[in-house]
């Protein structure tokens, strides 16, 4: 896929990922990922548990040391790129009870913009309210996050994304264990990035709405299986190479040859 | 200004009068004589404190507080080298108590970053070997004649009463550089806290916070040494934490109000080992510091046992009440009516403890009377158990139609009067709905 990276047509993909490697004890966790994900489209990252899903997204964070590969964002490297990334970590990876406020936390996704020495201030408190206006958490703002049920966690980290205003999210397993209100209000404010031409990449686990919610998708199992959009990609031949045969979906008809959203 | 708000620093005030009245009350009645010497030790050991608190709450935090008591325990094998190297001047001992504690934390944090050993091992044996080194160490240059060494075994306890005025500037100026730290650096150390790897992938130098959040820790604990010693001074580093987060919901409070019970724990406990010249000032300390986290964890609103003893009771009688009272309501309107009598006999065949602390609850409030073996809801009673009903409708309703009626998303705290979570024309179209269900 390198040999795109030489084509002059046009602007350069959203994400461009080129052999990415990452080794735990000498065995990959992810093996030599080639991935073109072209801007604007909503993209599931789905494959089985321990298919590397997570590490994908850290290692193209550079949050954990690639092994090999490189990760090229609107054509730039990440130092570069960094304000155009917006990241959505997965929620039980911090603390709960740690002592501050919903807002307090949204503010936080400014925290990279506001640069060295400055604080917050009530510009960035405004941009945080919006956020969290967009994820109907407003009269949340001032509650103290131990409080917080496990959706409006999860919006709460959406807010913090939002507010970041980047132009391609990584989303670990934002769907995790959330009620269905929160997950129609996430899949609307999914949509409504798209609209606004972001990209957004979700490791995703529920095949049944994979269709529904995503027009692009990348299947993936220590490597790249396969990827592209939906309705080309998400086929029962390919689930079949990633989950292995013996797939419940299988059987009740394969969510092949149907249409889109 | 929150209620919440003000509490804590009402607490911070409380805790300041408290600090300034224990000088003349333990003149009179403890004997102690604040002379120059005094004056100094607890003037230093006071600004230990508040630098130990600050920096513990990080240190609580992020779950460290057993890397805090290695780092103490490291440090001492750099003392002894330091003394075999300088002799006994503070400076060095203590930039060699720096020196081997930081090699501690390294130490540990590469055996974590490169095998599959598990943090509380690799702070444990770290802790074991750095302090063993350091024991043999003090023995050995214990066993070589020269009066000077004596006193070194201060650092294993930590003695107060060799705090001099020099020591005291020493601590001030490190400690107001570490301050400067904290404040300029203030976002990134509570995001790096709270989330390393929203942090790192925002382009935060998340090991090199780390790795400076560690280097503090560490020098908060040497200037802390001579005070607590090695074996306790991870108690004056979490103690005064671990009490703050009691109290208050916010990190820039809790470090505030961790200062101050720092610095109470550490004046205090360093007067109060003057009235005897035998009694190390580390234990002290410590006994004062433990004394406002058990106060804290009892007492504190919101989080403290007594708190949520009192909460739970108080939860289980109104619940009683309300439950006990949607019984009685139900059998009288399905026997004709609100005020229709209900056999003390069903209510007892409910049973349960509740039953009796409902009724018992209900009777007090006036909602139920005593009619020969039957209770009677009377009209204020009644009248009370039909809102009640009206209000779980109400709820019902907006949980079921509340967003196409564009009503805005609150907590359903059914037990709340709608009326009290909602404003008037939300209620107000809620009952239009209701009425127009019903009719």
């Amino acid at each position: 896929m390198s040999k795109q990276l030489d084509s002059t047509d046009k602007k350069p993909p959203a994400l461009l990922v080129d052999d990415l490697t990452v080794a735990y004890n000498s065995k990959p966790a992810i093996w030599d990922i080639d991935l073109n994900v072209p801007e604007g489209v909503l993209m599931a990252i789905v494959g089985p548990n321990g298919a590397g899903k997570s590490t994908f997204i850290k290692a193209v964070l550079n949050l954990i040391p690639r092994a090999a590969g490189t990760a090229l964002f609107y054509g730039q490297a990440y130092e570069q790129a960094r304000s155009l990334v917006g990241y959505v970590p997965q929620r039980g990876s911090v603390d709960w009870d740690f002592p501050t406020s919903v807002l307090d936390v949204v503010t936080m996704g400014l925290y990279g913009k506001l640069g060295w020495f400055r604080r917050p201030g009530r510009q960035e408190r405004e941009l945080a309210l919006h956020a969290l206006d967009q994820v109907s958490m407003a009269d949340f703002a001032n509650r103290q996050i131990s409080q917080l049920s496990g959706g409006q966690q999860q919006r709460t980290f959406l807010a913090r994304a939002l507010v970041q205003d980047a132009q391609i999210y990584f989303m670990d397993e934002p769907f995790a264990a959330v009620d269905a209100v929160t997950e129609r209000a996430i899949v609307n404010i999914l949509r409504e990035l798209r609209e606004r031409g972001k990209t957004v990449l979700v490791v995703h686990h529920d095949l049944q709405t994979v269709k529904d919610y995503f027009d692009w998708v990348t299947l993936l199992n220590v490597e790249v299986i396969a990827s592209g959009p939906t309705e080309a990609t998400f086929t029962s031949e390919n689930l079949r190479k990633t989950y292995g045969g013996r797939v419940a979906f299988l059987d009740g008809g394969a969510p092949v040859n149907m249409a889109g959203d | 200004m929150s209620v919440d708000d003000r509490r804590v620093w009402l607490l911070i005030a409380a805790i300041a009068v408290l600090g300034a009245v224990f000088i003349p009350i333990s003149q009179i009645w403890l004997d102690i004589e604040y002379d120059y010497t005094l004056r100094t030790v607890v003037l230093g050991s006071s600004i230990l404190g508040i630098i130990s608190g600050v920096l513990g709450c990080f240190a609580v935090l992020r779950r460290e507080s057993l890397m805090g008591d290695a780092l103490s325990h490291a440090a001492l094998p750099g003392v002894g080298i330091a003394f075999l190297l300088a002799g006994r001047e503070l400076g060095a001992l203590l930039i060699g108590a720096g020196i081997s504690s930081w090699l501690g934390v390294m130490f540990i944090r590469s055996l974590l970053s490169t095998t599959r050993i598990k943090q509380d091992t690799a702070m444990g044996i770290t802790l074991a070997a750095w302090f063993a080194a350091g024991i043999a160490l003090l023995a050995y240059i214990q066993a070589v004649p020269d009066a000077s060494q004596a006193g070194l075994d201060t650092f294993i306890f930590g003695q107060a009463a060799a705090i001099v005025e020099s020591d005291v500037r020493l601590i001030a100026a490190v400690s107001t550089v570490v301050f400067i730290v904290i404040i300029v650096f203030w976002k990134e150390f509570k995001l790096v806290t709270f989330d390393p790897e929203f942090a790192g992938a925002n382009g935060f130098r998340v090991t090199f916070f780390n790795t400076l959040l560690s280097t503090l820790i560490v020098i908060a604990i040497v200037l802390g040494l001579q005070l607590a010693g090695v074996i306790l001074m991870v108690g004056l580093l979490i103690a005064p934490g671990i009490a703050a987060r009691q109290w208050t919901q916010k990190l820039d409070q809790m470090v505030i109000l961790s200062a101050m019970f720092g610095a109470f724990a550490g004046g205090i406990g360093a007067a109060l080992s003057a009235i005897d010249a035998d009694v190390p000032t580390g234990p002290m300390i410590i006994v004062v510091a433990f004394l406002i986290v058990t106060i804290s964890i009892l007492f504190a609103p919101g989080r403290g046992l007594a708190w949520t003893f009192l909460q739970q009771s108080q939860d289980r009688r109104r619940f009683a009440a309300l439950t006990t009272l949607r019984d009685l309501y139900k059998y009288a309107t399905s026997h004709g009516g609100a005020t229709h009598p209900v056999p003390a006999s069903f209510m007892a065949g409910i049973g349960g403890a509740s039953v009796d602390v409902g009724l018992a609850q209900l009777q007090r409030q006036g909602y139920i009377e005593r009619d020969g073996a039957a209770w009677v809801l009377t009209a204020t009673g009644a009248e009370a158990a039909a809102r009640d009903v009206h209000n779980q409708r109400l709820w019902d309703l907006y949980r079921a139609y509340g967003d196409e009626l564009g009503l805005p998303t609150v907590n359903e705290d059914r037990q709340r009067a709608i009326g009290d979570v909602l404003t008037v024309p939300a209620v107000t179209k809620l009952e239009t709905l209701l009425k127009g269900q019903t009719s």
